[in-house]
């Protein structure tokens, strides 16, 4: 008696067969579709933009005439932004991750704190606007300054500095550890001058990656009505600002056409600005991927 | 003559200020740890407290059984929910259309197709995608993908929920494919050696073997992308419109939670008035879904996840 019928087997291996190789090209097919988004985004954005880059176009403050629309108050504003966003929101973000991953005890207020983190990660961003809007700019008066928007943005990145410091905190070998205690060193000791600079390199990957989230984010700027035609520079924390993505925004939203080329080449500003802490990441990765 | 190493550890136990500094540490750092507690807290209470002000003005069954939202009329504002979560739903089966079967597809080739060479370049593009900002893909939506979109149908409307529902789902298709990724990585290699040993094609074994033991991960994954969706907001702002209906119509303007609660916070609407706090009512009706999604698809990851 024979088990296998070659017949059978013949006819049906050959649209099994056909399957794998047709399926295999869908695959693929469906993993480039995604890649061709993303050149056809760039292309698009470049080629409208590029035209009214110059550096006028840097200097320029907003103006109501299209070819003399400059980007310099969101930009500033930017970057004054990331001066309250980054020591406030990388403080908090190591300090708790310090705390979950050293002092922290197995007991029921850890696992309340670190599912809140992973929670908290999933809130839209749009609803921190709210926060920000009710705690920030009215409880605590603060107005839409660039420290109302920098304490809404820092705890909207919050969730992402400390679990990218708590893996990397975890990555430190042990043994680093007990040779430190071994020493003589105390547990503040040893975080401090041994396990924080062994750790410091995927701390800093994480917080630039969360802080390039910071920067492109609208929704919460808005909500706390940050606002947008501005003709000076902040000059201090207190002071209201602007924002390349709420600038990219009022641009985006007008009717006129040309403001849509201004629009585009706000958005090469910001991905320039985004590319540029996002090779720093990159760097730091690589400098001082696995020491140990 | 040097102290002994004893002598100098016994002197500087003796300092009074290192001491207290290991004590005091843990406190500063638990209160910092808990300013995320604090976070979560405050969102949930503004949330709530500005929303029952709301319903002392709106009734909480008008809120979400009403079927008209009309908030800026002068003579009778309404304020029904329903067609912004139907805008809201609307934006988002678009991008689930869209993103499901590409970013499964991109998953199932980068754990079983791709070399690793291949998947050294396609991860780090992927993670692009991830990070352009939103506002981009607003813009994107906006100038390219309504104009190609109204090229081959011309009955579409400048603001329509179709373009920004596909954009959305280019946005979380990452999302879908790296976690897809993750949790078919996770399938142990030695099944998939079982089935090829049997004779299966790599599409078999894909298909019937490590989608399968991988499901809970991927259909987590896909939960969270749907939650990502909905609380998409600048996106739906720049392309969806600002006409909140209840109706079947994808070609036309509509309005999501998200769009409304920007297109408040806009214009001027004065502090104390109830079109401000019923952004906060649109706002929790947002968190409740996200909050719910997020459950869900920790619950499914959890619960349907197969042990090897």
């Amino acid at each position: 008696m024979r088990y296998i019928e070659q017949q059978t087997v013949v006819k049906r291996m050959n649209g099994r067969l056909i399957a794998n190789s047709i399926f295999k090209y869908i695959f693929l097919a469906a993993t480039l579709i995604a890649l061709l988004a993303l050149v056809i985004l760039l292309y698009r954005i470049v080629t409208q933009g590029a035209g009214h880059l110059s550096i006028e176009f840097l200097t320029n403050f907003a103006s109501r005439f299209p070819e003399k629309a400059g980007i310099k108050a969101a930009l500033v504003g930017s970057l004054w932004l990331m001066l309250v966003v980054a020591p406030t929101s990388i403080i908090l973000g190591v300090g708790s991750a310090i705390y979950l991953e050293e002092y922290a005890k197995q007991n029921r207020i850890t696992t309340f704190i670190r599912m809140n983190i992973s929670n908290l990660a999933g809130v839209p961003s749009v609803v921190f606007g709210l926060l920000g809007l009710t705690i920030f700019v009215r409880a605590l008066a603060l107005g839409n300054s660039v420290l109302a928007a920098g304490f809404t943005m820092s705890l909207l990145i919050l969730p992402v500095i400390v679990v990218a410091s708590q893996e990397a905190i975890r990555s430190v070998p042990g043994e680093l550890r007990d040779a430190s205690y071994g020493m003589g060193a105390t547990k503040w000791q040893t975080i401090v001058k041994i396990i924080l600079p062994a750790a410091i390199p995927g701390i800093l990957t994480g917080s630039i990656l969360a802080l390039s989230r910071a920067i492109g984010e609208t929704a919460p700027l808005i909500v706390i009505g940050i606002p947008v035609i501005i003709q000076f520079l902040p000059a201090g924390v207190m002071d209201t600002f602007t924002a390349l993505p709420m600038q990219i925004y009022d641009w985006s939203s007008r009717p006129q056409q040309e403001f849509q080329t201004v629009a585009a080449a706000g958005i090469i500003v910001l991905m320039a600005v985004l590319l540029f802490m996002n090779s720093i990441a990159v760097i730091i990765r690589n400098k001082f991927d696995k020491r140990y | 003559m040097r102290p002994s190493v004893q002598e100098m550890i016994a002197q500087s136990n003796g300092k009074k200020n290192k001491k207290v500094i290991e004590k005091i540490i843990p406190i500063i750092l638990f209160l910092i740890a808990s300013v995320s507690v604090l976070t979560s807290i405050g969102i949930v209470l503004t949330l709530i407290v500005e929303t029952v002000t709301f319903f002392t003005r709106v009734p909480f069954f008008d809120f979400i059984f009403g079927t008209t939202w009309l908030p800026f009329s002068n003579k009778e504002a309404q304020f029904g929910i329903l067609p912004l979560i139907v805008g809201t739903l609307k934006v988002t089966l678009i991008a689930v259309i869209v993103a499901v079967p590409i970013g499964i597809s991109a998953a199932i080739y980068l754990s079983e197709y791709a070399s690793e060479n291949v998947r050294r370049i396609l991860k780090p593009v992927l993670e692009v995608l991830a990070g352009v900002p939103t506002i981009v893909y607003g813009f994107f939506a906006l100038t390219f993908v309504t104009p190609v979109l109204q090229a081959v149908f011309p009955e579409i409307k400048i603001f329509n929920a179709i373009s920004p529902g596909i954009v959305v789902g280019i946005m979380i298709i990452p999302m879908i494919a790296s976690l897809s990724e993750d949790a078919m990585s996770s399938v142990p290699k030695s099944i998939r050696e079982g089935a090829l040993a049997m004779g299966s094609t790599k599409f078999e074994v894909a298909w019937k073997i490590t989608v399968p033991a991988a499901l809970s991960g991927i259909i987590a994954s896909v939960v969270l992308a749907v939650s990502r969706a909905i609380g998409e907001t600048m996106i739906v702002s720049l392309a969806a419109g600002s006409t909140p209906r209840l109706d079947g119509d994808f070609t036309g303007s509509i309005q999501t939670m998200t769009a409304y609660i920007v297109q408040v916070s806009k214009g001027d609407a004065g502090y104390g008035t109830t079109i401000y706090y019923s952004i906060y009512a649109v706002g929790f009706t947002l968190f409740v879904f996200t909050m719910v999604m997020n459950i869900l698809a920790g619950y499914v990851s959890k619960r349907f996840r197969e042990e090897y």
